[in-house]
Order: structure tokens, then sequence, then C-alpha cells
């Protein structure tokens, strides 16, 4: 190992960062979740080697000119590892794209969901009285519906509405996903509210923003990476499912529901044409799992870290 | 099984016990010995961590895992026989539980089942250990009313009274299991529950409750702190057992409550007769309340001498080291320098000896044994078994 | 002496919500009507059980409460307080009152002149593991007070904060750690740096050795004694263990369900308490010394809840010298000689 000398500041954040992996390494299920989600980044990341663009934006699925316009998917074969689906689009390149599709969604969804659910939660708990409750009713009328009959009606209007597919997924899904990280920031909020530091805090002049921001929040930051991770799959899957019904990504994009919405014509024919539905399945189902088992695994983790503190 | 001095009730020898963690392997105990003789209040006095709690635990094996016990013998004199009850099995340990030994925590109100009354909790421990007397009572009661009856009423008890015979004869008599399910038969066990109750309501004006057909009914969060540690006590006493374990039961609670408390103690004690096991950190309490004394420091006795002894004349440095650092005013405050050793890592020899103003070269080597240095007072230091 | 602190009929009364509505259906008069003066440079001791309002009276003091209704009068000339005591009796609509009360009345200080009083009034609290952030550096956590005010920032802050940990016995090595790596003592030891760090004049200390080892108590006992001497402090020292107050402290004051009932000298007080319950109160600490034994009864009975004080002098149902005058009013703390101040009917009468 280089000897590189840590600056002192990041001595402790090392030494918890130790211990998270030691006790990660314990378990082979979370062994297993990780090496899942370790081999999904790395397609991710090297994508434009693994199957080079040709379109642009890169996430158009390319047709291959020889074989034309032909509608039945051809099997596997060597210029094609997957095979084709409808209108011949390369299986192997949707897949692939796929994977780097899928992460842009889901940090994209969490980034603006957790930075709206936090603020909402962190000002309804910290403030209570009145704020809270009217916070509070805006996330209860959004939770009353099932999440992706909403999203499906979300998309729908702003369709309408002349919105681009891409960014109405997009928008639904931040909308139906921001109100269960402000409940769950009210509720670390409350528990962290009447800690006695919140109180030395305030007794050494810190304003309300910087007890919020300084002390409650990072006290919060474990319960929120849990669930994040355990989202991640979640909103590949709603993601999914949007395609999957039509109202997602647009014809010939590199998104796995897409390319199971393609599929799912020729799934008539049993196991004649499998390689069109199963190759994004097997994707979709791994993604999923493999960051679920991390979200596993870290809740073991981090829970006794937390409750340790 | 050598017989053990016959006004012994428990007897500790070497007892190891290791917590195993992710940190390391917390050597909580390191050949703890102790001896509770029938009839006394023995103080274990100790700083947080020295072992005091573990070591009740593990008289009544209640020490929860990740902690195990790897070695050494208890020794339980009762009713003449000597066992050693590291070697009893699971079943045995929880017919010893509550009706020979039973203990009192520190929190009352986390020993106390929020959901149930508090009649509904003591009456469980006379369930689960004095059934057998109260199913006789019941029937003598029964008998002498049958005597009197007529006609249905006469039948009904003499019905009643056969199913608590059989109760009696065959506790898992299928008929009476039948009949409790039955809807308008199974009034029967009114009876014993009315019983259960009566005693009840003595047993917690015996512990100085006022006003206990109230507090029978009460819940706990309903009580305030004193009265609650004094339902505990009442539940602990319910099955009259040879030993009581107190593990800092008035730490919590206010000094004038406390002094109730301490006051309480004594009288049960004489009245009853038990042998109390008292664990504490204030050597205060100790004086007021006990008869002999244990001094635990880090996992090991370190003396034991009756009281005034102990006060008077305290041999082992910690010892007196803890009653120097007893605060007093116009003197400045003292205390032993240092910190207590890490039990993963306990240096060599006696674990007292980074503190010891008096430790030699055998004090790093060598643990000092227990050993006599005046009548009935035990000390474990080199400086009273050096060369021995 | 001069007067650092004044309190004046000082009243906090928490609020219970009940009920559909959650309306406020009772009060718990935490605080009820205290009066006293703290001297510049002392250590005030506040002994008695839980609920009687000592911890309440402390925050309130130091405004981490807002107080009911009473004055709390910081750094003010006797004759001002005096003049305050004076307009409010004869002239209570005046100016000059108005004037006067917002000058040095504390008890409503709001916004950023509360902040300023912030630097001044610090508070050391009882349970060093839940008082220190879990998720910030020691460095950091002391220098708060600094960066929140406005004081100091960056290199200038950290160096006040090395300056002040090794006021209180630790070092630089210990900046960049979290506070679940130290002993309990050593985390209380950082929480008093904290309280330090801006030069206060006034520090109360909430039970600051209760929730730590018998053997550490006494190194933070010399600690806050050293750190009054080398910086001038004043300290409330408020705790239920009676044996370190009457070693720590200058005067003491024995508090019964919000109110103060006696007063005086630590050395006159413990020698002699006058009031019923101050008398229970001594005579039921232990003593560690098994030759003196006490076989006295104990004070029968318990503390009634603060939300329905007894009427009159709050003591009444456990006094055994309870009059008849003493259920209908409650009485005022009189001097009975050398500054020992008693509230009780019984007591009065006989000096």
């Amino acid at each position: 190992m280089l000897k590189i000398k840590i600056p002192e500041r990041f001595q402790p954040t090392i030494k918890e960062f130790k211990f998270v992996l030691r006790r990660v390494k314990d378990s082979p299920l979370s062994l297993a979740g990780i090496a899942i989600v370790m081999g999904f980044v790395f397609i991710a990341a090297f994508a434009p080697i693994l199957a080079p663009p040709q379109l642009d934006p890169p996430y158009l699925i390319p047709r291959d000119p020889a074989l034309g316009f032909k509608l039945e998917p051809m099997p596997p074969s060597p210029s094609h590892p997957f095979g084709t689906t409808q209108a011949q689009r390369d299986l192997y390149y949707g897949c692939i794209w796929g994977t780097r599709w899928a992460f842009q969604i889901a940090l994209e969804v969490i980034i603006c969901a957790v930075a709206i659910g936090l603020v909402l939660g962190l000002i309804s708990g910290y403030y209570g009285g009145i704020i809270d409750e009217v916070i509070m009713r805006f996330t209860d009328i959004i939770l009353a519906f099932p999440g992706l009959i909403l999203a499906i009606t979300l998309v729908t209007v702003l369709h309408e509405l002349n919105w681009q597919t891409i960014d109405a997924v997009l928008l639904s899904i931040i909308l139906i996903g921001w109100p269960g990280y402000a409940r769950l920031i009210r509720g670390e909020t409350l528990r962290v509210k009447n800690e006695d530091f919140i109180e030395a805090a305030r007794a050494c002049g810190a304003s309300d923003l910087r007890i919020m921001f300084r002390h409650i929040l990072p006290n919060t930051i474990y319960s929120i990476v849990i669930v994040a991770s355990l989202d991640f799959g979640g909103i590949v899957i709603t993601a999914a499912a949007l395609s999957f019904l039509g109202l997602g990504a647009p014809i010939g994009w590199a998104d796995w529901g897409r390319l199971i919405y393609d599929g799912m014509g020729f799934v008539s024919g049993g196991l004649r044409w499998w390689w069109s539905w199963v190759y994004p399945g097997i994707f979709i189902v791994l993604f999923v799992l493999g960051w679920s088992l991390l979200g596993d695994a870290l809740r073991d983790v981090l829970d006794p870290l937390y409750r340790r503190k | 099984m050598e017989k053990v001095v016959s006004d012994e009730i428990i007897r500790v020898e070497d007892l190891y016990l290791n917590f195993y963690t992710y940190e390391g392997i917390v050597k909580a105990l390191d050949g703890v010995s102790l001896n509770i003789k029938r009839g006394e209040i023995l103080g274990v006095v100790g700083e947080t961590g020295c072992g005091k709690s573990v070591t009740s635990l593990s008289i009544l094996k209640i020490v929860v895992p990740p902690g195990k016990i790897e070695g050494g013998q208890i020794k339980f004199n009762v009713k003449g026989k000597t066992y050693n009850m590291l070697e009893f099995n699971e079943p045995t340990m929880s017919r010893v539980r509550g009706r020979y030994i039973s203990m009192v925590f520190q929190e009352p109100r986390a020993a106390l089942n929020p959901v149930y009354s508090i009649g509904d909790q003591i009456g469980e421990v006379f369930y689960l250990h004095r059934k057998e007397e109260i199913i006789k009572a019941v029937i003598e009661q029964l008998r002498k009313e049958v005597e009197t009856a007529k006609g249905f009423r006469k039948r009904v008890l003499r019905l009643y009274l056969s199913l608590y015979e059989r109760m009696l004869k065959n506790p898992k008599s299928l008929r009476v299991r039948l009949a409790s399910k039955i809807p308008i038969l199974r009034r029967f066990r009114n009876l014993m529950k009315k019983e259960v109750r009566k005693r009840t309501v003595e047993l917690l004006r015996t512990l100085r409750i006022p006003d206990p057909e109230r507090v029978v009914d009460m819940y706990p969060h309903e009580l305030s702190g004193g009265m609650a540690q004094r339902c505990v006590i009442a539940m602990a006493l319910v099955a009259n057992p040879i030993l009581l374990i107190a593990d800092e039961p008035t730490t919590n609670l206010d000094v004038t409550v406390q002094a109730q408390i301490l006051v309480l103690i004594r009288e049960l004690q004489k009245k009853l007769g038990s042998t109390i096991l008292y664990i504490t950190h204030d050597l205060g309490v100790v004086a007021e309340l006990c008869d002999r004394v244990a001094v635990m420091y880090a996992g090991n006795v370190v003396e034991i001498a009756d009281v005034m002894t102990l006060f008077k004349e305290p041999l082992h440095p910690y010892t007196q080291g803890l009653l120097e650092s007893i605060p007093r005013p116009g003197k400045p405050f003292t205390s032993i320098p240092g910190i207590v050793p890490s039990l993963i890592n306990p240096p060599p020899g006696c674990r007292f000896n980074e503190r010891c103003k008096y430790a030699m070269d055998i004090c790093w080597k060598q643990k000092p044994p227990l050993v006599e240095a005046g009548k009935e007072h035990y000390v474990a230091c080199h400086l009273y078994s050096g060369g021995k | 002496m001069e007067n650092l602190i004044t309190i004046e009929n000082l009243k906090k009364y928490f609020p219970i919500y009940g009920g559909v509505l959650k309306k406020k259906v009772a009060e718990v008069k935490a605080v009820d009507g205290v009066n006293l003066n703290i001297y510049k440079g002392e250590c005030f001791g506040v002994v008695g059980e839980s609920g009687c309002g000592k911890t309440t009276l402390g925050k309130t003091i130091i405004r981490l409460l807002s107080p009911n209704s009473g004055h709390i009068f910081y750094q003010t000339p006797r004759e001002i307080v005096e003049a305050i005591k004076y307009l409010e009796k004869n002239d209570p609509k005046s100016k000059a009152l108005k004037y006067l009360l917002r000058e040095y009345d504390i008890a409503y200080l709001r916004g950023r002149r509360l902040k300023k009083l912030r630097r001044f009034m610090q508070i050391v609290f009882q349970d060093p593991t839940t008082s220190l952030d879990p998720r910030m550096l020691v460095k950091d956590i002391v220098a708060e007070p600094l960066v929140a005010q406005g004081i100091a920032k960056g290199k200038d802050a950290e160096d006040r904060v090395v300056k002040v940990l090794e006021m209180v016995g630790l070092s630089r090595t210990h900046l960049y750690r979290y506070p679940h790596e130290f002993s309990g003592g050593q985390r209380q030891r950082i929480a008093v740096a904290r309280a330090i760090i801006t030069n206060p004049e006034f520090i109360v200390l909430d039970e600051p050795t209760s929730s730590v080892d018998v053997s550490v108590r006494a190194q933070l006992l010399n600690l806050f004694q050293d750190l009054q001497k080398e910086l001038g402090l004043t300290y409330m020292f408020i705790s239920h263990d009676l044996s370190i107050v009457e070693c720590i402290s200058h005067r003491v004051a024995v508090m019964y369900l919000g109110k103060i009932v006696e007063f005086a000298e630590t050395g006159e007080l413990y020698k002699s308490p006058l009031h019923p319950y101050a008398k229970a109160l001594f005579a039921s600490i232990p003593i560690p010394d098994p030759t003196r034994r006490r076989e006295r009864a104990p004070l029968s009975g318990e503390v009634p809840s603060p939300v329905n004080p007894p009427s009159g002098c709050r003591f009444h149902p456990r006094c055994e010298l309870a009059m008849d005058i003493c259920k209908r009013q409650e009485p005022p703390l009189v001097d009975v000689g050398g500054g020992h101040f008693v509230a009780c009917y019984a007591v009065a009468k006989k000096e």
C-alpha cells in the first residue's frame, strides 16, 4: 500500500469507514450485494467502451443496417451478442446503455427527492405547529395515492402539456418520492431535537438554521443512506414499469423497461423469441436485487453504529 | 462435592466471565470469589465496570450473550445439600429463579411490564411459584363452605372442590385444563384469583405501600419511582426466596425515598430473615445497611470484611483510596489517580498496579490471591500475601 | 459583595395539553416564585430532589427557557433593583420603569440582544454523552460558541480551542476525534471547555458529576474550583448529592416543589438546617461511617406532583410542625440571622 500521509482531520472518518467495511465483510449476502452493484457500476462507467455509441444522444439504440427494418427479432449472434429486438435494435447495446441510464435516472431522482424531503422534513420537524401540519397534509395527500397510479397520472398530464416524456417520468417519480423522505427526516428530526446537545448548541448561541443543518442533519444521515440505497432499486423498477406501460422512454431509447415493452409483443410466442425479454429482465432483477442486498447490509451495519453513538 | 460451611448460602469460587465483542474479548470477571452467609446483608461495592452487576447476573445465570461464563463454580447450599449452580440446566435454573433466589434491578419502571397491572404482575409470581399453597388454601376454604352450603350451591362447590383437588394432585390434568376453557365452568378459577389478590394486598401492606387495595389495580406508569420499586421488591419476595439480590435499587431514587427503602429493607430482613446481596457504588448506603462488604475492582474482588472493619481499617490500597476520596468539607477533593484499565487488554498481574502507590515488582507479574489477613478479613494484595 | 444576578419572583410553568382540541388543561409549576441573588465570584449551590425545579431554575436564569413572569437582573447595581421594585409598586406604568427594565432585566430579551447574552452565561449539562453532538469533531464542538456567535473562525478559533483544551487538561491531539472515543470524565471536560471558551462570567453546572464515575468526580470538581479561581467565574451548582455541594459551594439553597425553602452559607446550613424539609433531607443522606447509623424514622410520603402543589406552604402535608396558617398562606423567606433565610412559620415564630 502506498504510504500516503492522511491529514489529521480525515482520520476519524477513515476509522469509521474501516469499521463499516469490516462489518460488511462478515455477511455473505452483503458481499453478494456489493459485488452485484460494483458490477453494474463498472458496466455503467465503461459503457462507451463496451458498446461504442453510434447515434446522438448515445442512448438511442442503433439498428443494424444489414438486417433492415424486419419486425421479427433476430436470435443472438456474434455481431449481436444478445440478439435484436423489434425493428432490429441491438439488445446488447440496449442493456449496457440501459445500465447507465438506470443510474442516471436513479441518481437524479434521489438527489432531487432527498433535497426536497430534507428541507421540508427538517422545517416540519423542527418548528412543529402549523407549519408541520400543513406540510404533513401535503405528504398525506400524495401518499394517499398508490405510487405507480399517481405517477402514471402525472406523466399523462405532463405529456398533454407537451413535456418530454423523459423529463415527465423524472418529475413524476420525484413527486411521488419526496414525501417518504420528508416523513423520514421529520421523524428523525423529532427524535434528535430533544437531545441535550441541541440545547447545548442553543446555549452557545447557534441560530435555528445552524442547528438544523449542522446538528440535526448529520445525525439523520444514516437513516437517509439506508433508505436511499433501498430506493435505488425501487426507482428503477418504477421507471421500468412506466416504460413497460408505454409511458416512459421514447422509441428506441436504451431503457430496460422500454426494451421489455418492445419485447412484449413477442411474449405470446413463448420461448421462441426469449432473448427479447429475458435479457432486459435479468438486468432489472439483478440490479434491484443488488441494491436491496446492499441496502439491507448497510442497515445492519449502520444501525448499531448509529445506536452506538 | 465438598461440604460448604453450613451458614453459607452461596459461595462463588474463581468465576471467570468474558464478553466477546467486536472490539475484542472483554475479560469482565477475572476469578471472582466471595461467599454469602445466611441472614446477612452483603454489600458489593465498586465503580462502573468493576463487574458487580455481572457477578449477580451470573449467580442467576442470566448473563446475556455475547457474555459467557468461562470457568469457576457457584456453590449453592440449600436444604442441607450443596450444588454447583453452573452445572444446572435451564429448566432447573428457572425453578431456582424467583423461588430460591430473586433479583431487584435498578430501574423499577423497566422491571415492570407497562401493560399489566401491579396485581397481575405480582400474581404471576404467585402462580409460578406458590400455586400449590394457594390451591391448598382454596381447598380448605371450600371444604368449610361445603359443610354449611345447601342444595344447588352445595353441588357447585363440591364440583369446584373436586377440580381443585385434581389440580393439586396432577397439575397437568386434562380434566382441569378442559374445565378452564368451558365458559361458565371456568369461573372456578376465580376463587384462586381472589386468594392471590388477597395475598398480594397483604404483601403490599407489608411493604408499607399506602392504600394497597387501590395500588393492586394500578399500572406501573401511574406509580412514582419509590412505589414502583417497592412493588418490584414485593414481586421478588413473593416466593420467600432464600437470597434476594438487589442491584443498585435506590440509585435512581430521590434521597428521601432512598432512606425509606433502606429502612424497609432492614425491617424486612429482620422480619423474614432473608439474606440480601446488595450491590451499590455508594459507600454511605453500604455503611448504613450492610453487615459485610466486598469491594470489587476491574473484575476482581479485592477485599472482603465486615463493615466496621472495612471502614476503620481498610487494607487494600483501592479501598483506602475509595474511602479517602469521600468528599469532606475543608479538604480538597482527592481521587485515585489514573483510570480503570481497559478490560480488553488488562495489565498483567494485579489489575490495580497502574494506580497503586505501593506497587511492587511482583504486582506486575502475578495476580494476588485472596488471602485471609485478619479475622474474616480477606484481601487480594501482595502486601499481605507476599511470598506465601 | 457585589450581586451578579438578582432574581425576583421568577416563575416558569410548563403547559400540559390535553383533550381533543389540545387545549392547555394544566400547568407544571416547575419554578413558582423564586427570589435569590448570586454574588460575583461565588459558587451558589442549589439542592433538592427530583421535581423541585432546580434544573428548570438554572436553565431559566441563563435564558434557555423563557420565564412566565418575574425578573432576572444581570449585573445590576443594588440601587437600580430597589428603584425598579419601588416603581413597580407605586408607578407601574412609568416610562422610567420601562426603560430600566429594558436595560437590565434579561428575562424578556429576544433576538440579537439575547444572542449577545450567551457570551456571558453558559451551562454544563448533566450527561456528557448526550450533551456533545456525536457527529461533530471535538474541535468543532468546542469552537461552536465562537463560530455560532461570529466571534472567531478558522485558524483563530482553532488556536483558542487548543488553549482552552489545555486549560481543562486535554491536549491538541484530541482535536480531531469524536466524542465516543473518550471516557465519561473526558467528555465532561470537553463540555466544560466549550462552556469557558467565550470567557463567560456565569456558568450553571447542572449536576455535572452525576453521570460520571466516583473516581473521576474529584478530578472534575478540582477542575471547577481551579477554573473558578483562574478565570473569576461565578457558578450555580445544581445537584442532588448533598455531600459534594457541601464541599464546593459558598452558599446553598434548598428547593422544594418550585420554591426555595431555605438558604444560607454552606457551613451554617449543614450544621443546623432549620426548615423541616431541609432537616429531613439532610437526615436522609447515608453517612459513610457505620458507627453513625441513623435509627430515626425517615420522612414519610412522597413529593407531590408539581401540577397540583398543595395550598399554602407546599410542605404542609408531610410536615410534623404544620399549623393552621401553613395550609392557608405561603410562608415568606425570613432572615433568621447571619444571612440564613427560612420559609417556615414554625421556625420564624421560634426565632
